[in-house]
């Protein structure tokens, strides 16, 4: 990207999303709405698990219909030590990635081997042994999840527990996330992801051994997820094996095809709208008939068809109609 | 002249249906051998051995003095076996020039380089840009190769095959789906490297096969019926009959 | 052992597995035909469980309820080949999945708009609602047999059309070479709309008789599908004989794994330790078995042949 990237319609709206989400707190400050950092907080940290899958799905064409699994292992990395009264973040998010690097490589290893619908279901089944493995664990909560008492505790005087503090923690986070995920598409390795997405036995036929290169990809991408989990298990002080069911990893794909997967800024713009209307959709349908608002799945339901069948794409693709 | 691939007694069925038989064939190193039959003699079964998709019930497969009968697609592309694909196989989301540079990549040791723009790597594009020169596409390196023509996909495709500086090219009918004119150009870009590079070539077009070949191998349902230089296959009774003559009748 | 416990036990992997069956069936059939993926197929189990149970409140007659609901559930499968499913066809399986994930919020609010969000109790006839007693300790479930009965029977049904119908036999060659079919000159489209419906018809009879005894809920096929993928992964994508093979192994190992599971384990390890790990083990058993089958097998045990 170079300076007159920027200065296209595209670009300003990247440019403007970015500099909104760094001044939010101040926003919310001056206009005393505390409710809206914390939806902006949840956008920030959903926007770094979509950054991740994009990085195997919209680059990788990976279909891991399994995501959400690394976000409960992050969460409970950090639940389980606070509730055995260890409080170190330096413990805690070390522990979420190691963990979710751990998990992918191993049901990665496993789930490479096989291609298209095998694959989509072998992760979501992974991600289902995740969750009725805590369900089960009745030690930490079982099915009614688990309260974390406390936050991760970093360097004395940097209190995480502040929602501005916690709020740049994450926005922090996801630059990096965004920044590192642009380094590798655009790498050598990056490179190669691409090419076996285009077409995996073209590339064998080059020489790559992909499956060595996806796993890794994969395991990467599972690391940060395993990251965004540790911040959400921050965030929500509570962790439940219901973060980890296979609708929330459906909706964390349509996050990332709705914003416009393979690109830089499409999920971000994916959980940014999600999130707006799983929020204000309620409240707008309640405005025409009283209640209606509990409904709100239901156009929410046909927005997704509509999105899938006619906006290719999504709405990344979309600005990048309207930059030519 | 010493052999570079050796095939031996090649046998390979499906379900009762021989697609394979008994092939054996030599190819010398330097020569332009080319592979014709009529369809369904079993040609793409044989370059799918050839290349490691699917490997044979018996027989023995040698390379450079290597037994690659078992060995996978990668391991034989790092061998030197570069092969083009009979369906444009490019990938459409990158220039040519990236197109290209994956190719170089690949025989540049591993890719596991996480951090620096490969885009902006100035040793990799020069050598990608001389193998786009070769094939005269030096001028749309920078073009989306979604965004040219399907003769430009097929000298691209030669070219990522050059990139990988292979000791054999496994063509697999280069010429498919092109115009006359575009036929043409290929059979010039590819007689430039007739005696530097090694060539199996399977081909339908006669025009291309009888241009740039030193031997011509007929294969007929599964069974090699022939193998000769182009004066003696034309003249060959069995050939004729049971593939010139199909095709002037 | 208890012997009645095991009986007891045995009936209810075999009761899961046939209706794992009845679901897996119309899934592996469309996935194998159309090369689409239907996450919503667990919706027409939902769907068709709410019509049965309003049948049989007006009717007051369980068996004409479910008789009425078949067809109607059929329409419902028909409709929504017709406005969703039929343009996802030509697209990649990540649309597939994305589509009926929204379908599946469609019908789950739709369900909630019409029939409100507590779930719906469906009575059953005094005849069914009985024991049969098979010796004077082992008492077996009237409608648990009969639930195992109707599904054997849709089982043999389905393989008897499958294998010696004209129709059966265009289902069999779509799922292993679509071009042929077409070159045979059938009507692809309509084929497809009938296996569509049909398999939705076939997923609502299971929720129809698995109503009786969990009631219908909104969203009760969402976990049951899941279960269904990994049925026909196992046995193999579109092979009918593997859904009903991978059915069966699932249900029974499912049940009997939360059952038996901590015993077993017992064997090999102390007692505390088998409690503790015995229901998270047998929680994830399928899912192990799965994986486990896919590094063998990363087709499934009975693929259909080549494609």
């Amino acid at each position: 990207m170079n300076a007159s990237d920027i200065l296209t319609p595209k670009g300003l709206i990247a440019a403007a999303v970015i500099l909104l989400l760094a001044v939010m707190p101040v926003l919310t400050t001056i206009a005393d709405q505390a409710f809206y950092l914390d939806i902006a907080t949840r956008i920030l940290i959903l926007a770094i698990a979509a950054v991740s899958l994009n990085l195997i799905l919209g680059y990788g064409g990976m279909v891991s219909f399994g995501h959400a699994a690394f976000i409960g292992i992050g969460a409970y990395a950090v639940g389980i030590p606070i509730y055995y009264d260890e409080y170190s973040g330096w413990l805690h998010f070390p522990l979420a990635i190691a963990v979710s690097a751990l998990y992918a490589l191993i049901t990665g290893a496993i789930s490479l081997r096989t291609k298209g619908v095998h694959f989509i279901m072998i992760t979501m089944a992974f991600s289902q042994m995740v969750f009725f493995l805590f369900i089960s664990l009745e030690e930490y909560g079982g099915d009614d999840g688990l309260l974390i008492w406390s936050d991760s505790e970093f360097v004395d005087g940097v209190d995480v527990d502040d929602p501005t503090t916690f709020y740049y923690l994450c926005f922090i986070s996801l630059m990096g996330a965004l920044f590192l995920v642009h380094r590798i598409v655009n790498s050598r390795f990056g490179r190669v992801i691409r090419g076996s997405m285009s077409n995996d036995k073209r590339m064998k036929a080059l020489g790559y051994p992909t499956y060595g290169y996806k796993l890794t990809a994969y395991v990467i991408s599972g690391a940060i997820c395993g990251y965004a989990g540790a911040l959400m298990g921050n965030f929500t002080n509570f962790i439940s094996p219901e973060m980890m069911g296979w609708t929330r990893s459906g909706e964390l794909i349509f996050m990332v095809v709705l914003g416009g997967s393979g690109s830089v800024m499409g999920p971000i713009y994916g959980v940014l709208s999600f999130l707006l209307l799983e929020e204000f959709l309620p409240d707008f349908m309640d405005l025409f008939s009283k209640d209606a608002g509990i409904y709100w799945h239901l156009p929410f339901g046909i927005i997704l068809v509509l999105v899938v069948l006619f906006v290719r794409g999504g709405i990344n693709g979309l600005l990048d109609r309207w930059n030519r | 002249m010493t052999m570079l691939l050796e095939i031996r007694d090649l046998q390979k069925s499906f379900g009762g249906v021989h697609a394979t038989k008994n092939v054996s064939l030599d190819v010398l190193e330097g020569e332009v051998h080319a592979v014709i039959g009529p369809n369904g003699a079993g040609k793409t079964t044989l370059i799918s051995q050839l290349c490691g998709e699917q490997f044979p019930d018996s027989g023995r497969v040698r390379f450079a003095g290597k037994d690659i009968t078992r060995a996978s697609g990668p391991a034989r592309a790092h061998m030197g076996i570069a092969r083009s694909f009979q369906i444009t196989t490019v990938f459409q989301d990158m220039t040519l020039l990236e197109n290209v540079s994956v190719s170089v990549q690949a025989h540049d040791g591993h890719s596991f380089r996480f951090w620096a723009d490969a885009g902006r790597d100035a040793a990799l594009n020069a050598k990608a840009m001389t193998f786009l020169e070769e094939v005269g596409l030096q001028e749309k390196a920078h073009v989306l190769s979604r965004e040219v023509s399907h003769g430009e996909h097929r000298q691209l495709e030669i070219a990522m095959a050059l990139a990988t500086e292979p000791k054999m090219l496994l063509l697999d009918e280069p010429m498919a789906g092109m115009g006359t004119e575009e036929s043409q150009r290929m059979i010039e870009i590819l007689k430039r490297f007739k005696g530097q590079k090694t060539m199996l070539l399977v081909e339908h077009d006669m025009d291309a096969v009888f241009a740039l070949a030193d031997r011509i191998s007929v294969l007929v349902y599964g069974e090699l019926i022939a193998t000769d230089t182009p004066a003696a296959i034309r003249d060959n009774e069995a050939v004729r009959q049971a593939y010139l003559g199909e095709e002037a009748a | 052992m208890d012997t009645a416990l095991l009986i007891t036990q045995l009936l209810n992997g075999l009761q899961l597995g046939v209706l794992l069956f009845l679901l897996a069936a119309g899934l592996t059939l469309i996935f194998g035909i159309m090369d689409f993926i239907n996450l919503a197929h667990g919706s027409f189990y939902m769907v068709g469980a709410y019509i049965c149970g309003t049948l049989v409140a007006l009717l007051d007659s369980f068996v004409l309820g479910v008789i009425l609901a078949i067809p109607l559930t059929l329409a419902v499968g028909y409709v929504a080949e017709l406005v969703v499913a039929r343009t996802l066809y030509a697209r990649d399986h990540l649309d597939h999945v994305l589509a009926t994930f929204g379908l599946i919020l469609i019908f789950d609010t739709a369900v909630h708009l019409f029939w409100g969000a507590e779930g719906m109790a469906i009575p059953l006839p005094d005849w069914l609602n009985g024991q049969i007693a098979v010796s004077e300790t082992i008492l077996l479930p009237t409608y648990r047999i009969a639930i195992i009965s109707v599904g054997l029977a849709v089982a043999v049904g389905l393989y008897v059309l499958v294998t010696r119908t004209r129709i059966g036999m265009l289902i069999r060659a779509g799922a292993s070479n679509r071009t042929m079919v077409q070159a045979l000159g059938v009507d692809i489209k309509r084929l497809f709309s009938l296996v569509f419906a049909a398999g939705a018809a076939i997923a609502g009879l299971a929720g129809m008789m698995v109503s009786p005894i969990t009631e219908a809920s909104i969203g009760m096929g969402n976990d049951i599908i899941i279960v269904a993928f990994v049925v026909i992964i196992i046995g193999g994508i579109g092979s009918v004989k593997g859904a009903f093979v991978g059915a069966l192994i699932v249900g029974m190992i499912d049940t009997m794994g939360r059952s038996y599971l901590d015993q077993f384990m017992k064997l090999f390890m102390s007692d505390q330790n088998a409690e503790t790990a015995a229901p998270a083990v047998s929680a994830m058993l399928i899912y192990i078995l799965m994986a486990a089958i896919l590094a063998v097998r990363p087709q499934g045990l009975f693929p259909p042949r080549v494609r």
